[in-house]
């Protein structure tokens, strides 16, 4: 894809609750991919949850009120970057649903929405960008969250980028299209189902015999991590992000801390 | 036979994936059936447009039901068929029933049909002295075994050949005690053997039907067995069992819809039989029913029309969502304690039964998408669950402890202070606990999620002050993180 018009001048981060909560680092290390792509970056202080967990709970004002919020803080900007295809997908696909018979909140949805990126498809899509320029020695598997690869249509932009790490050697998943079992609240609402989901996606993930596990979704992340450690496996996990931006050195997701 | 119960679907679940022979079976359904749909989607270029254009003939018939529906009556009773519009399941048993009677019928073979198990026919006939037999092999074996078909297309995937074999043995006592039953070949040649004789002297076929050809009057109905087509032809009497949104406008529709419905069922770019069947024998007719009666179900669908799960109306019952579900493929068919299952089942069931019985389905999914992305007919089956979802929500059907959570989530994130404060609080308790470690392998109120994973510990920190730390005038600060607005 082509990168349509003039590049967007003022982009804001919407971190996620994953992130804020579990793993700043993938935040900071997307602000540095995006002030490599020569942009300049806004952190909306007011930012929190996209409404997603109300919204797939059944909970459609809670996610309209919410949702309201995020609408009001990004909406100035030129572009809003998410390091999650999930809550990217919650904002592109399901916000302008949330208010399609609202005649004041409708076209604000619809028009954030059409300016909301997942990260990596920002950088390659809308930017141009087809390389970092970083070095990490190591095999890595990529984990296709369900919505980059459904919603976001987010599939070979990571892999461009991760193509360029120097060092590192791209590894696929055996059925990479089958869900890793988080699914939100589903993982606790329907604890045995999750665990026999992750199970085989970690057991996939080892198969490939690869040094670290990435994705670009905070919650597969946890998840499939949680799997490895329980299973007894050291096997690296972390966000794409943090790879791309070079900061290797911070444990991975549920490693020990020196 | 036990009847079906989807409100134990957390129950059934955790036994279904403690079932090894269970397990096992279901593996050859998520490789089969997806690599089989996976190769015949590959082979056939136009097939999104065939999927635009499958949907677009439901479509149109779902928008005109009325008018279809007197079309096919018409063209039915012009050959000599006769029509019966039955609200719900009750007054389809009694009219088959009846039907059945009239022919003074003892033997009933059926060919395999969803909706008679959807009105629960078998053990109703049973009741009123008639004897049903099944003959699609998957049927006879679930029949046999007592047990309710565990998948709309594949009835008895649920189980490997070697209970087959026992079931075999335990049926057919009359037959050798030493016999072979080893092979899928020595199974299908026991089954057909016992099913011949049935075929020819049944007093009366039942058959559902895939299509119902407004045009023509014809019933549609796939099969790889054959069985379809004995069942309807060799007794005197034939009923269609069909539920009104089969209907499609013209034969045309029917060979677009039927383009898509192999090859998103078994990958098959048409089923090894696809017959049609209308009206009784004519003069001069070699073959065919002397009686020819179909009886058209509504049973809840009507009150679909127009509202918003209309949608689920352009169903086919192809199977791919089922075939391609991740919850299905971990729990199987039974789990759901329904006779539709997987996703088009979790949409199905709580509006053609009730909401509060099947409450837990529209939430055993993870909301993964596969389906509406295999689904022939485009049907978005995540987004007609997470409108039934809403209705679980609205009618306090879900479990108070997932309500109040969910309220002091909405209520934390519209205070990002409050919000990020828990988060950091959250995030430096899990940090005492096990930074060492890097993971934790309990929790308090974690248990849904340690049962299986350790919890990874959080980097702790927060993200969104650190990375602002701007002043009131919205200017961020140097080096730590944003560039202010």
């Amino acid at each position: 894809m082509t990168a349509p018009s003039p590049l967007p001048r003022r982009v804001a981060l919407f971190a996620t609750c994953l992130v804020e909560t579990f793993r700043p680092a993938v935040g900071f290390a997307a602000i540095k991919l995006l002030r490599d792509a020569g942009l300049t970056v806004a952190v909306p202080p007011g930012q929190t949850c996209c409404g997603q967990p109300s919204f797939n709970s059944g909970d459609r004002e809670g996610a309209k009120r919410l949702a309201k919020r995020v609408i009001a803080e990004f909406e100035d900007y030129d572009a809003v970057v998410v390091p999650s295809g999930s809550c990217a997908g919650m904002i592109r696909e399901h916000y302008p649903a949330l208010f399609a018979d609202d005649a004041q909140w409708g076209p604000r949805a619809a028009r954030l929405s059409a300016k909301t990126h997942e990260l990596t498809a920002f950088l390659v899509d809308i930017c141009g960008i087809e390389t970092v320029e970083v070095e990490r020695s190591a095999s890595a598997a990529y984990h296709d969250s369900c919505s980059a690869r459904r919603e976001m249509k987010v599939l070979s932009q990571p892999r461009k980028l991760l193509a360029s790490v120097d060092g590192l050697e791209l590894r696929e998943i055996d059925e990479p299209e089958e869900c890793c079992g988080f699914g939100g609240t589903f993982c606790v609402k329907n604890p045995e189902i999750s665990g026999h989901m992750v199970e085989e996606k970690a057991k996939a993930a080892l198969a490939t015999g690869a040094d670290m596990l990435l994705a670009g979704d905070m919650g597969c992340l946890l998840n499939i991590a949680g799997r490895l450690r329980r299973m007894g496996s050291a096997m690296e996990v972390r966000h794409v992000a943090e790879v791309l931006a070079g900061d290797t050195q911070t444990p991975g997701i549920a490693e020990p801390e020196e | 036979m036990t009847p079906l119960s989807s409100g134990g679907f957390p129950a059934n679940a955790r036994d279904a994936l403690a079932d090894e022979k269970l397990q096992a079976a279901l593996v050859n359904v998520r490789t089969i059936f997806r690599g089989n749909r996976t190769r015949a989607v590959a082979a056939t270029p136009e097939f999104e447009a065939l999927r635009d254009a499958g949907a677009a003939v439901k479509r149109h018939v779902v928008e005109n039901l009325d008018a279809y529906l007197e079309r096919f009556i018409a063209a039915a009773e012009a050959r000599g068929g006769v029509v019966h519009l039955c609200a719900d399941a009750a007054s389809a048993r009694e009219t088959i029933a009846a039907i059945c009677r009239g022919e003074g019928a003892k033997l009933v073979t059926k060919g395999k049909s969803m909706v008679t198990e959807e009105i629960g026919l078998n053990p109703y006939l049973e009741s009123q002295g008639f004897t049903p037999v099944e003959t699609d092999l998957g049927e006879y074996i679930v029949q046999l075994r007592g047990e309710p078909p565990s998948h709309i297309i594949a009835p008895a995937c649920h189980v490997k050949k070697e209970q087959v074999a026992e079931t075999f043995r335990a049926a057919h006592p009359h037959r050798p005690a030493e016999r072979d039953l080893s092979t899928h070949e020595a199974l299908l040649a026991e089954a057909r053997a016992e099913l011949r004789a049935r075929f020819l002297s049944a007093d009366v076929g039942i058959t559902g039907a895939n299509l119902l050809i407004a045009e023509t009057g014809d019933a549609v109905l796939v099969t790889n067995e054959g069985n379809g087509d004995l069942t309807q032809s060799l007794p005197r009497c034939h009923i269609v069992v069909a539920s009104i949104e089969k209907l499609v406008p013209t034969l045309e529709d029917a060979a677009t819809v039927l383009r898509v419905l192999g090859r998103s069922a078994t990958g098959q770019a048409a089923s090894s039989y696809t017959t049609l069947s209308g009206g009784v024998a004519q003069p001069g007719e070699r073959g065919g029913p002397a009686a020819c009666h179909v009886v058209i179900l509504d049973n809840g669908r009507s009150a679909m029309l127009g509202g918003k799960y209309e949608e689920m109306l352009r169903c086919i019952r192809c199977g791919a969502c089922i075939n391609h579900c991740p919850i299905f493929a971990a729990v199987g068919g039974h789990a759901y304690g329904a006779v539709y299952v997987g996703p088009m089942g979790s949409v199905l069931t709580p509006l053609l039964q009730s909401l509060e019985e099947a409450r837990h389905l529209p939430h055993a999914c993870t909301m993964c998408g596969r389906c509406a992305e295999v689904c022939p007919m485009k049907i978005p089956l995540p987004d007609l669950l997470r409108r039934l979802r809403e209705e679980t929500h609205a009618a306090a059907l879900t479990s108070a402890r997932s309500r109040m959570g969910l309220r002091l989530w909405t209520f934390l994130a519209q205070h990002p202070s409050l919000y990020r404060g828990a988060g950091r609080l959250a995030a430096a308790a899990l940090r005492l606990a096990g930074r060492r470690a890097g993971a934790l392998r309990r929790w308090p109120l974690a248990g849904g999620w340690t049962r299986f994973r350790d919890l990874p510990v959080p980097q702790g920190g927060g993200f969104v002050a650190r990375a602002y730390r701007g002043d009131r005038t919205g200017r961020a600060a140097e080096g730590d993180g944003a560039d202010g607005q």
